[in-house]
């Protein structure tokens, strides 16, 4: 990377994405200029690549796709294409992009940038969803501020697509562009890029885009000093549920989930953790330990998702939470693929029932048998999601179960729920 | 060609051609997709459809040649594709083109099914509705037999079989639709034509 | 064992229920009537009657793949 670090940057080599200044001129003196070699700068080009591949960036939406892979992927498409800065965050229980957005927002527009230079791309489109718009009017403003001051080689612009859980999903960001319609798209092909009409599309997660901000300007460095040697660098992460001090923490990928929750200092004993958003996994106390990484989270049927972590505390019925959430998640449904149109409502009814102390063995076997077919059987990821919540829940609350299997609810399963959602859910 | 042979051939084929075709718009009307009855054979019926559609057009066919050969009246051939161009009886031959048009149409781009959009070749299926009843009209409208009980019977059961079949494939449309399961009310709809965003309120109320 | 695989595009299918009439073997349907495949190659005696449910699904929601592997 040619790039001389100024007094100023050396304060700031330690990769972080939280505290820093929110306006351009801050932003500037902290991290230094934007420095976009626009054209065919091939040594310039290399250099950002390979510290990309170097900091073995993943994406931080959900995917966990490393990022210089979906790069060239990109590059491969073609140029003239759209950088799409993903900032849809329909996952309920997530604020991090949100905060992002409002506190650093320069921070992910440069990211943007880079990337779209990387790609040759003509445009950068932030997608604010409907309804919130406090982070529609921060984006806008450091939008203004960019191009007054030039520091938008790329022109920015801002569109905002509904409010709902299913719209953030990728290929239905990429189809709402072109159709008005958010509704995910069968990709067969992983590799093959998104589109919009005929230009490729790069879609990426907010966090992501400040990663690679940071990366860009300092090289891979900092990035790899922090985290784990096989997956470097931070996260940020949502902790809500039943805690005292809800709110979005940066951690070292690598943290054990137990140090990231007490972060927000849980209110009382935890019965269990929710990894990963409401289409995650549940774990239980034996798995506490378990470091925040893909590799260890996944031996125990995880992943770090969407960068949310919901905390269950004792006084909570799990299965009225994961009852309300299968009802969340079914009410979002894209309603275009039967099996999850049909499956994800009977699940919830099933998973309610069994909240309600009125489910019997049946009623378990056959919501068992449902899992099972309506697993994979969509157009995207979205029953895969409930699936995983509901047969975590079943597996971690399995004493539970046991109870209200029999008529013996905990007495607590009407209580308010610690959960959040964008509506209210009845069980 | 002994002109009163043909001529009976023309009425004779004629009226074949058009029970064929009732009998395929019944087909094709009495299904939908997911299906309550498990043990009926959908995908019989639709081939039954098609093969029934051939041997339609094949009567039609003859229907149509031996009217042109007849050279009692003079129809041509011309006429036979371009409505109201015949110099006898000119509307109700007309009919007879526009529905062999339209007939044509469907028959085509059945055949061409693979290379079209989805979207086209349903729209173009859809002219099948407007075929039947011209069809119909141009049968009984020619006058020739249509004052013979038995042709006056066969008329109104063909009539009978297309509005029940048309009647039950509007209603099962209808219930199929309404067993969609409904999600609870959202301000902000997924797409323009807000399929998800319709209110039922009250019935997730477990 | 040839290495053609149904796949079924959900969002076309609308569960006629045509294919799992013709290839009970491979395609077996939910309680909703949409259509389960398992992913394994088909049998070579059933290719034929493969490409004829592909070809006359109502909504073109079968495609038959040559997959290589994942």
């Amino acid at each position: 990377m040619t790039h001389s670090a100024s007094p100023a940057q050396a304060l700031h080599n330690v990769h972080r994405l939280l505290g820093h200044p929110s306006d351009l001129k801050g932003h500037l003196d902290a991290h230094g200029p934007l420095n976009v070699a626009l054209g065919r700068n091939g040594s310039w080009q290399q250099g950002l690549m390979s510290s990309l591949e170097d900091s073995r960036l993943t994406g931080r939406g959900g995917g966990a796709f490393p990022a210089s892979i979906k790069l060239e992927l990109a590059q491969s498409a073609g140029g003239g294409g759209t950088v799409v800065v993903n900032a849809m965050e329909g996952e309920p229980a997530s604020d991090k992009d949100t905060l992002l957005l409002t506190r650093t927002p320069h921070l992910v527009l440069d990211g943007a940038q880079y990337l779209a230079a990387l790609c040759r791309a003509v445009r950068i489109v932030v997608c604010i969803p409907i309804g919130r718009d406090s982070v529609a009017a921060a984006v806008n403003q450091a939008m203004r501020e960019r191009s007054r001051n030039n520091h938008a080689p790329v022109r920015e612009e801002m569109v905002r697509p509904p409010g709902r859980f299913i719209a953030g999903e990728e290929s239905a960001l990429a189809n709402w562009m072109q159709s008005a319609r958010s509704l995910p798209v069968l990709r067969p092909d992983k590799g093959a890029p998104l589109r919009i009409g005929r230009r490729p599309a790069l879609v990426h997660n907010a966090e992501t885009l400040a990663h690679i901000a940071l990366i860009a300007r300092h090289g891979a460095g900092p990035f790899r000093a922090r985290g784990m040697t096989e997956e470097p660098g931070t996260s940020l992460v949502t902790i809500s549920g039943d805690v005292t001090y809800p709110g979005v923490v940066e951690v070292d990928r690598g943290t054990p989930l137990w140090d990231i929750a007490i972060r927000s200092q849980p209110a009382e004993p935890v019965q269990a953790l929710l990894v990963g958003g409401y289409g995650g996994t549940w774990i239980g106390p034996e798995h506490f330990g378990t470091p925040y990484a893909s590799i260890p989270l996944r031996t125990i049927g995880a992943a770090a998702g969407a960068g949310v972590i919901v905390v269950l505390g004792e006084t909570s019925c799990g299965l009225a939470e994961s009852a309300r959430i299968a009802r969340y998640l079914a009410d979002e449904n894209a309603g275009q693929c039967g099996p999850c149109v049909n499956g994800l409502p009977a699940i919830a009814d099933g998973m309610a029932q069994l909240a309600r102390g009125e489910g019997r063995y049946d009623d378990i076997t056959r919501l068992q048998r449902r899992l099972s077919e309506v697993n994979g059987r969509g157009a995207c990821r979205h029953p895969d999601g409930a699936v995983s919540l509901v047969r975590s829940a079943l597996a971690v609350f399995a004493g539970d179960l046991d109870a209200h299997g029999r008529g013996q609810p905990c007495p607590h399963w009407r209580k308010l729920t610690s959960l959040r959602f964008p509506y209210p859910i009845r069980l | 060609m002994n002109s009163t042979y043909l001529w009976y051939a023309t009425r004779a084929s004629g009226i074949v051609a058009l029970v064929l075709l009732t009998l395929t718009m019944v087909l094709g009307l009495v299904t939908t997709s997911r299906p309550r009855a498990r043990n009926w054979p959908g995908f019989a019926q639709q081939e039954l459809h098609r093969r029934i559609s051939i041997l339609a057009v094949v009567f039609l066919a003859v229907h149509v040649v031996t009217s042109i050969l007849d050279t009692y009246v003079h129809i041509g051939w011309f006429a036979i594709a371009v409505p109201f161009a015949s110099p006898y009886s000119r509307f109700w031959v007309g009919l007879g083109a526009i529905a062999l048009d339209l007939m044509v149409a469907v028959f085509v781009s059945s055949l061409l099914r693979s290379h079209l959009k989805p979207g086209t070749w349903r729209a173009i299926h859809w002219l099948a509705y407007a075929s039947w009843p011209i069809a119909l009209i141009h049968t009984f409208g020619l006058g020739t037999d249509s004052r013979e009980h038995w042709v006056i019977a066969l008329g109104a059961i063909c009539v009978l079989s297309v509005g029940l079949s048309l009647a039950w494939r509007i209603r099962a449309t209808a219930k199929q639709r309404a067993t969609v399961p409904a999600v609870t009310s959202h301000v902000v709809p997924l797409n323009r034509h807000a399929t998800t965003a319709r209110t039922r309120a009250g019935r997730y109320d477990a | 064992m040839s290495g053609l695989r149904i796949t079924i595009d959900p969002v076309a299918c609308e569960a006629y229920g045509y294919c799992a009439e013709l290839l009970p073997e491979a395609i077996s349907l939910d309680e909703w009537g949409y259509p389960i495949v398992d992913g394994r190659p088909l049998h070579p005696e059933l290719v034929a009657l493969a490409k004829r449910a592909a070809r006359d699904c109502p909504k073109r929601a079968i495609t038959l793949r040559e997959k290589t592997s994942g």
